[in-house]
């Protein structure tokens, strides 16, 4: 089946694997703009409700664990490198180091989940919680309930991308395993890294905005 | 020319599987049609129980719950299920390929789970209707939407899940007009519908997520009680209100720009004359795209939004103005001295100018603020969107369903029950929301169930006309349908048009074309070429 021509990955409607490629690069990077407006919705919020209510902001990111979202940004900056390095291991035909290269990315992430996980469990255990749920008394400023909506509305939206990419990192393994990738094609494997690198990036500045800023 | 057992992408592949798992874009737009037409039906069978409950003052049949939840209904199933995907998804999946000579869409894959996000947001459109239909305007306010008993969440979720749907159908277009274009098809050799159809994708990418994330804010509200909306807790209901217009104003541009495209093939077509005007009318499609994110604020004048902000929005406001009446001039200028055949697609363009014409300027007047604070919330403003969406948009949909139906399905329709329909669609438009001008300037208040005795007659003359627009949109059904089953064997190019879709058969074969797609002519050369018997041939 697979000549110069018509090798078995390319679409019967581009005229070759170039065209091909460039289009799912160019899709990918559009569906990468909508999640950046998705997010970008959710900061602006966080913009106006800290400009609205500036000491409540300052009083209530110190409740956050910084040495716990520091790790997680540590796990998630080293989860974006493996996943990198998986693509360039594709590109040099090296699929035994793509798969361990891709179960080390998932594993990171799970990680990630698990720190986040024990933080979401403090949190719930002292009411730091949105809302009408909100009953921790250690905020003195008004309306300490918003930061924590934000927060979890923020962290949570973004954990849900965590767990979509780790579902995109597997059916991708799964098809290196089955031979569907080599250095000619590898493009399914690179869009995924486009992903999760956006997802990466989104944590890179809600860990400041929610933690560090004071 | 169309020989009469030719193999075609309806007929090549039989059977209800090769209809669900279809990667071909022009058998999900034919799917996404079905979709679109049938919520055309419920949306408005919910507006002639409106008309007919607002004959008489106080209650004629249903109760002022009842009503509510109608014209909440009426909204949300015309926007989010009919009109938003009416023109790119349904007419546009089917056509855009077709003009710019390539085989399918950039991701025939993302196209059908497109259609499937839109047939689930639908069933939770659908839910909430049986289960306690909202009240709430398809607008959603807070702090209202968060109190209400009625299903709120289901219709959100459904507005939420469709709003995906008109996502991937934008990043398809994209892609598709960027990487696919036949070779030799450079950006201004493009039909405008093309244009037309990449500026309303870019709204659809840029717009959509952030409706997105309010209306999942929105739900969390309800949900959880997370305060953000709520002023009591902190937030801020008129947040809901900037966030929500921030989409949606754009979004009425996502509903009228490709019906303006549209109407630009229709004019050239049946004027047999090169567009006036080509560059003009791409860059005001972008200048549209562009400026209509900059407006939103003209739905908040009275909403306690700074007095600066308002006078900035009522500037941007004007000036988003000028690309549309660039197209008009351009339209008009088209036609002047033209060969105008008066086909019933050009019957239909045609009332799109002098509809579409009335809804802008009317536009112009509300973005006045000094009148915006008498008319806001009466049925002037009630009367203007349904001149720019349905005299503008639904219209130019129509259009378009008879200039490409017999691209789509092979058949011609009977074109003197489609001169009639025309007629009457376009009297009983004009009787039904003309007449609200008059109430709303009188001060009749949008979304009331009851009303004074003095606005009887004219509210009354308001429904006659529902009736007659009822009447053209059945005539409607009858012939297209009749079509399908007796129409005459269309011929490749009934038309005389000059673009690619018209120079593969009718129906098209599965990939479109056959053979090579040969590029000599730009698509409105009419000055330099000529069609007859579906044979293109130079003057």
């Amino acid at each position: 089946m697979e000549h110069a021509e018509h090798p078995s990955y390319l679409q019967h409607h581009f005229a070759d694997s170039q065209q091909q490629e460039e289009t799912a690069k160019l899709g990918m990077w559009i569906f990468l703009l909508t999640e950046v407006l998705l997010f970008g919705g959710l900061f602006a919020f966080y913009a106006i409700y800290r400009a609205w209510h500036p000491e409540m902001f300052v009083e209530a990111h110190k409740v956050l664990d910084i040495p716990m979202g520091a790790l997680n940004t540590f796990v998630l900056i080293t989860s974006s490198l493996t996943m990198a390095l998986s693509i360039r291991a594709m590109q040099v035909n090296n699929k035994k180091q793509t798969i361990w290269l891709l179960v080390a990315t998932l594993l990171l992430a799970a990680t990630f989940l698990v720190i986040k996980y024990f933080e979401y469990s403090h949190k719930f255990h002292l009411g730091q919680l949105p809302g009408k749920y909100y009953t921790y008394e250690g905020i003195t400023a008004a309306n300490p309930h918003i930061f924590f909506s934000i927060y979890f509305t923020m962290t949570g939206l973004h954990g849900l991308h965590v767990v979509i990419g780790m579902a995109v990192i597997t059916w991708v393994l799964i098809r290196t395993i089955k031979n569907n990738f080599s250095s000619e094609y590898y493009t399914p494997i690179e869009m995924t890294g486009l992903y999760w690198h956006l997802v990466d990036l989104i944590w890179i500045f809600l860990f400041p905005l929610l933690y560090l800023i004071g | 020319m169309s020989s009469s057992a030719s193999v075609n992408y309806l007929n090549e592949f039989k059977g209800i599987k090769s209809w669900l798992f279809t990667l071909d874009h022009k058998r999900i737009g034919v799917m996404y049609l079905f979709g679109v037409m049938i919520s055309f039906l419920l949306g408005g069978v919910f507006a002639v129980v409106i008309r007919l409950e607002l004959l008489n003052p106080g209650m004629d049949f249903i109760t002022a719950d009842t009503y509510n939840q109608m014209f909440t209904l009426h909204g949300a199933v015309m926007i989010f299920l009919f009109i938003i995907p009416a023109i790119p998804a349904a007419l546009g999946n089917f056509v855009l390929p077709l003009m710019i000579g390539a085989k399918d869409v950039a991701f025939p894959r993302l196209n059908l789970a497109s259609w499937y996000i839109y047939v689930i947001g639908a069933v939770f459109a659908l839910y909430s209707i049986v289960a306690g239909a909202v009240d709430t305007g398809w607008t959603f306010y807070a702090p209202y939407s968060t109190t209400t008993s009625t299903s709120v969440i289901s219709m959100t979720l459904g507005a939420f899940t469709l709003g995906f749907s008109s996502i991937f159908t934008g990043v398809n277009f994209i892609a598709t007009v960027h990487k696919l274009r036949t070779p030799g098809m450079t950006w201004f050799k493009m039909p405008l519908m093309v244009w037309a159809l990449y500026a309303t994708a870019v709204i659809q990418i840029l717009a959509t997520p952030v409706l997105g994330i309010t209306l999942v804010l929105l739900i969390l509200e309800r949900a959880f009680g997370i305060g953000i909306f709520d002023a009591a807790m902190g937030g801020d209901p008129v947040l809901f209100q900037h966030f929500f217009w921030f989409y949606s104003h754009p979004a009425v541009y996502i509903m009228v720009l490709p019906g303006m495209g549209i109407i630009s093939e229709l004019i050239a077509t049946f004027s047999q004359k090169k567009i006036f005007g080509y560059k003009l009318i791409a860059y005001s499609s972008m200048a549209i795209a562009l400026i209509s994110f900059l407006v939103w604020g003209h739905h908040m004048f009275t909403s306690g939004q700074s007095e600066l902000a308002s006078v900035v929005f009522s500037f941007l406001t004007f000036f988003v103005g000028i690309p549309s009446g660039v197209k008009m001039f351009n339209w008009m200028a088209t036609m002047y001295k033209g060969r105008i055949k008066l086909d019933s697609p050009m019957l239909w363009a045609m009332s799109f100018m002098f509809l579409f014409a009335i809804g802008g300027f009317t536009g112009i007047m509300l973005g006045a603020i000094s009148i915006d604070i008498h008319m806001h919330d009466t049925y002037f403003v009630v009367a203007h969107f349904h001149y720019t969406m349905m005299g503008g948009t639904v219209i130019a949909f129509f259009g378009g369903l008879h200039y490409w139906w017999p691209k789509i399905w092979g058949r011609m329709y009977n074109e003197t029950l489609a001169k009639i329909s025309v007629f009457l669609v376009f009297i009983g438009f004009n009787m039904t929301f003309f007449t609200q001008f008059f109430l709303g300037s009188q001060g009749m208040p949008r979304r009331y169930y009851n009303y004074l005795d003095k606005f009887q007659p004219l509210h009354a003359f308001s429904s006659y006309g529902s009736w007659v627009l009822a009447a053209g949109f059945v005539l409607m059904a009858y012939y297209l349908i009749h079509s399908l089953y007796k129409g005459e064997k269309a011929p490749n190019n009934p038309w005389g048009a000059l673009s690619l879709e018209w120079q593969t058969q009718s129906p098209p074969v599965h990939h479109n074309f056959e053979g090579e797609v040969v590029l000599d002519h730009d698509p409105y050369d009419y000055d330099t070429r000529m069609v007859i018997d579906d044979k293109l041939i130079k003057k």
